[in-house]
């Protein structure tokens, strides 16, 4: 039983990171039709940011996670708005091409991180109280399980009650659902483009911090794996959708685990992979429609 | 000569002039270490011949067809895995070998298309994407020490024929990678003008046409899906002579997918001879920048300008992303413009002179 809950909440823990990254690859691909494969590269800018800040800064090491998050996820947002504005932006309604040059982004910032620090792994700042356990009907779960769940909680109100209860929110989701309607409002809908970049782009330094602090360290293929996962579960989600984001998210990120324990350690990857061809082959558009809530 | 006549020569005089290459002592500075016939200069060469081929397999799903698959590693691998796995820990003979792999080649992009086909766009560069990394988590998990892990298989080369191994047989293995590349352009020009080539493009263009027309895109691009697989497992048997050491885990990875899509779209996406020559720079480039990132004048320069330069991706990326935004059809279409351009030129002057051209 105690495994039981401790798989669970490792699960919920990796689901969180799964839906740190999908959600912002979710809302970008509905509202503008962009596969953004330099996401990854974000997670990874800003998990490095973040290490390299607290490398600069003096005090515990809980001081020096919180500036260097603070910074890294500045970076992150900051990295992803100017992309969306110096590359995407020109290439507006060409889908290929804008694929084409996140590949080409997801590359050249990959060989950059391994050109300026290296191959190997930089070990992240994690205060004691993180790496603790706590204990719950007889299983000792660590304490940095408990922050990325409760991060992605955070960030998935927030990013309901932006999407539902601000101006900005309704043009995204308007837009999302149908744009040229919008765009034939009078409505630029091209400023919520940035801020939808903007708005992944920290999502994904975020989750660079939380992967930072669950693995212990920063390498610079970390972005492109967990990218890969979070394109399963945006797939499985349904594209757009926030809600069906944050349920694929936990399913992937649970199967993932049980299937690592109980059938053989490397087979959770794989059953992820079957987990997303039979989702296709009941449902090819995923689970939930396309509808930003 | 007609013009057609020229067109069907160009291929044949090409593949004549690349034959000789290894008899030719000649030196050509800066591009190559030695001279074109040295083993070096030819083991680099085999392999640019060999990823303008796999360029090409790629091209047949991607420029021709229109299907963006992120997952086109996998069925190289598997020309890779298999064949080394049957040579090494099965020791087979070398045509047990090629006819079990070419057997996995066919069967797996049969069964995983089927799957894959089913969403479009998008969802299926997600779906292939995601198969790819099943198949990369099965060769780092190592079954039964099948696959060696993260160490990779080194090749047991005694089935091979002897004039494959060795250095000193660089000039065999340079024929065989060109016989590769040129297989490859006779089998996608055959493909692309059969009757199912010219519903592939009608696909690529508009699918939802072709389903008015009466035909199930599904069975084409399920047929074009197969047979670019195939010949990219073809391409993974070749490139693991040609390397000669054994089975990398690299090659599973899905930058090696993105590699090629950079191949393709840098010569020019839907277009045989720009996939071949993006495969073939890319991977002359891809290799050889390394050196020129230890020469000395880039050694002089100052750090930041340095550290980027140092790694080749940095480089190709960045001319990749410039290419995307400024020579829309890549290398072939900036040929194809010259053309436009030198021909609306000549009509000029006819008008100027009152000639005929």
């Amino acid at each position: 039983m105690s495994t039981f809950i401790l798989l669970t909440i490792t699960g919920l823990g990796l689901g969180a990171m799964y839906f740190l990254i999908a959600s912002g690859l979710s809302l970008i691909y509905g509202l503008m039709g962009v596969l953004n494969f330099a996401h990854g590269a974000f997670l990874t800018v800003g998990a490095y940011a973040t290490w390299w800040t607290s490398t600069h800064v003096g005090g515990g090491p809980g001081t020096k996670l919180l500036v260097g998050a603070i910074v890294g996820l500045a970076v992150g947002a900051l990295l992803a708005a100017l992309v969306e504005l110096v590359l995407i932006r020109p290439l507006y309604e060409r889908h290929i091409e804008q694929v084409l040059v996140t590949v080409g982004l997801a590359l050249v910032l990959g060989a950059l991180v391994e050109a300026i620090w290296g191959f190997d792994a930089r070990q992240f700042p994690v205060p004691d109280w993180l790496i603790d356990t706590t204990t719950i009907f007889g299983a000792n779960i660590p304490n940095d399980r408990f922050l990325e769940i409760a991060t992605a909680v955070l960030v998935f109100l927030g990013l309901t009650a932006f999407l539902r209860y601000t101006r900005y929110g309704l043009i995204v989701r308007a837009g999302v659902e149908n744009r040229a309607m919008v765009t034939a409002l009078g409505i630029d809908v091209r400023k919520s483009f940035t801020l939808v970049f903007a708005i992944g782009g920290l999502a994904a330094a975020l989750a660079g911090v939380l992967s930072g602090v669950y693995f212990g360290a920063v390498d610079p293929g970390r972005g492109t794996s967990l990218l890969i996962f979070a394109f399963i579960v945006v797939v499985i989600g349904g594209f757009g959708s926030i809600g069906g984001t944050a349920i694929a998210a936990v399913v992937v990120g649970l199967v993932q685990q049980y299937a690592n324990y109980y059938a053989s350690s490397g087979l959770g990857d794989l059953a992820v992979v079957l987990l997303l061809a039979l989702v296709l082959l009941a449902r090819p558009g995923g689970l939930a429609p396309k509808v930003a809530h | 000569m007609g013009r057609r006549a020229v067109a069907l020569a160009i291929p044949f005089v090409l593949l004549a002039v690349l034959a000789v290459v290894p008899t030719l002592p000649l030196n050509i500075p800066v591009v190559f270490a030695g001279p074109l016939d040295s083993p070096g200069t030819l083991g680099l060469l085999a392999l640019c011949l060999l990823f303008a081929g796999i360029a090409l397999t790629y091209d047949l799903l991607f420029g021709f067809t229109g299907l963006l698959s992120f997952g086109h590693a996998l069925y190289f691998a598997i020309g890779v895995y298999v064949m080394a796995i049957a040579l090494t820990r099965w020791e087979w003979s070398l045509w047990q070998a090629v006819a079990i792999t070419a057997a996995v080649g066919i069967v797996v992009p049969l069964l995983l298309g089927a799957v894959s086909l089913r969403v479009g766009g998008i969802a299926f560069a997600m779906v292939t994407l995601a198969f790819a990394q099943a198949g990369q988590v099965l060769v780092q998990k190592n079954p039964d020490g099948l696959t060696g892990g993260e160490e990779g298989l080194g090749l047991n080369s005694d089935p091979l024929p002897d004039f494959f191994v060795g250095v000193l047989n660089a000039k065999y293995l340079y024929w065989l990678a060109l016989g590769y590349a040129a297989f490859v352009f006779l089998v996608v020009r055959f493909a692309v003008s059969s009757s199912p080539g010219h519903v592939w493009q009608a696909i690529r263009e508009n699918e939802r046409r072709v389903e008015v027309i009466g035909l199930r895109p599904f069975g084409f691009k399920l047929i074009a899906f197969v047979l670019a697989s195939f010949l990219a497992t073809l391409g993974g048997i070749v490139w693991l002579i040609v390397v000669g050491t054994g089975a990398s885990p690299q090659v599973t990875t899905a930058n090696f997918t993105l590699t090629l899509l950079v191949m393709v779209v840098i010569g020019g996406a839907g277009t045989r001879y720009g996939a071949l020559l993006g495969g073939f720079l890319y991977t002359l480039l891809d290799l050889r920048l390394g050196s020129f990132a230890g020469s000395a004048q880039v050694q002089d320069l100052p750090t930041v300008i340095r550290t980027p330069l140092s790694e080749p991706l940095f480089i190709l990326g960045t001319l990749f992303i410039l290419l995307v935004f400024f020579v829309p059809g890549g290398l072939a279409g900036f040929g194809r413009r010259l053309r436009v351009l030198r021909r609306s030129a000549g009509l000029n002057r006819g008008g100027l002179n009152g000639a005929q051209p």
